[in-house]
């Protein structure tokens, strides 16, 4: 994690550890059905999981309505991006570009990498890093520093809840308002 | 020893949350960065940062000829979805009972 001050420091890393195979946490990245379910709750869709394979992140039915309760509109797309590497179901690397702030988009695309490392007993570990060189202000968002202004918990929260769904079968918080995709 | 257990073990000494706070002020630092603000030996930091690693809660990568210690706060999160939500809910609604009370409108 990542709070700037002075010198820049542009890489964040996030792992958690989860009682899951590597081809269910890959699954769960890659696959529309399952991005549904965890996290902030839009479909995510590869179109080709090789590099060049274009992605997209796309509002669910409650942020639509969350946005349109806090008084801005929500893009269809929110997030876009395109694939670097894929080596399932080790690694993906993707180019990644928040659309859902006019603010954010501005600031580009940055490189989003998944590592997903077979451990023992059952154990896999997944490790997200994101190179948010240049992107100060997604910087802040993908903290979740702004999680009490609606904007989500970031990776740790969308981690913590991805463990949730695959141990467990259903996510953190089924209340959650973001996570009724 | 739970993953848990491990977490509490870790942030129950001043020496890790402090070495906590100074990557969440700036992350991505080395050893040297790190031991430059404690009175202590090379060796009792790396151990410190041996036990936030053991947790979870610091990630190394490589980059170039140096190792560079990352704050991962996904432990923290855990820990806060498993043990804190569940104790300040009560509370958290208590509050705002209170705020209907005071404010006359019914719960």
């Amino acid at each position: 994690m990542t709070i700037n001050t002075g010198t820049a420091v542009t890489t964040q890393v996030y792992r958690v550890y989860i009682k899951a195979t590597p081809q269910a946490i890959w699954d769960a990245i890659t696959k529309p059905e399952w991005t549904e379910r965890y996290g902030y709750g839009g479909r995510s869709e590869y179109d080709d999981l090789r590099p060049g394979g274009a992605y997209r992140a796309l509002a669910s039915d409650a942020m639509k309505k969350a946005g349109a309760e806090m008084g801005f509109p929500t893009p269809e797309v929110i997030v876009d991006g395109e694939v670097i590497e894929a080596d399932a179901p080790r690694k993906l690397v993707q180019t990644w570009r928040m659309l859902m702030d006019p603010d954010i988009a501005a600031e580009g695309f940055t490189r989003l990498t998944y590592e997903i490392a077979e451990g023992k007993g059952g154990i896999t570990k997944l490790t997200v890093t994101h190179d948010v060189e240049g992107a100060p202000k997604l910087a802040v968002m993908i903290t979740g520093e702004l999680e009490d202004t609606g904007a989500g918990g970031g990776w740790s929260w969308v981690l913590s809840d991805l463990k949730s769904l695959l141990e467990t079968g259903s996510p953190m918080d089924p209340g959650n308002p973001l996570n009724q995709g | 020893m739970t993953d848990d257990d491990r977490v509490f073990k870790a942030l129950a000494d001043p020496t890790r949350r402090f070495l906590l706070d100074q990557l969440f002020a700036r992350d991505g630092r080395t050893l040297t960065e790190l031991e430059s603000g404690l009175e202590m030996s090379r060796f009792g930091v790396m151990k410190h940062l041996r036990i936030l690693e053991d947790a979870g809660l610091v990630v190394t990568r490589r980059s170039g000829r140096e190792k560079l210690h990352f704050l991962n706060p996904v432990p923290i999160r855990l820990i806060h979805d498993r043990w804190i939500d569940k104790y300040t809910e009560r509370q958290v609604s208590a509050l705002a009972d209170l705020k209907h009370e005071l404010e006359g409108e019914t719960a």
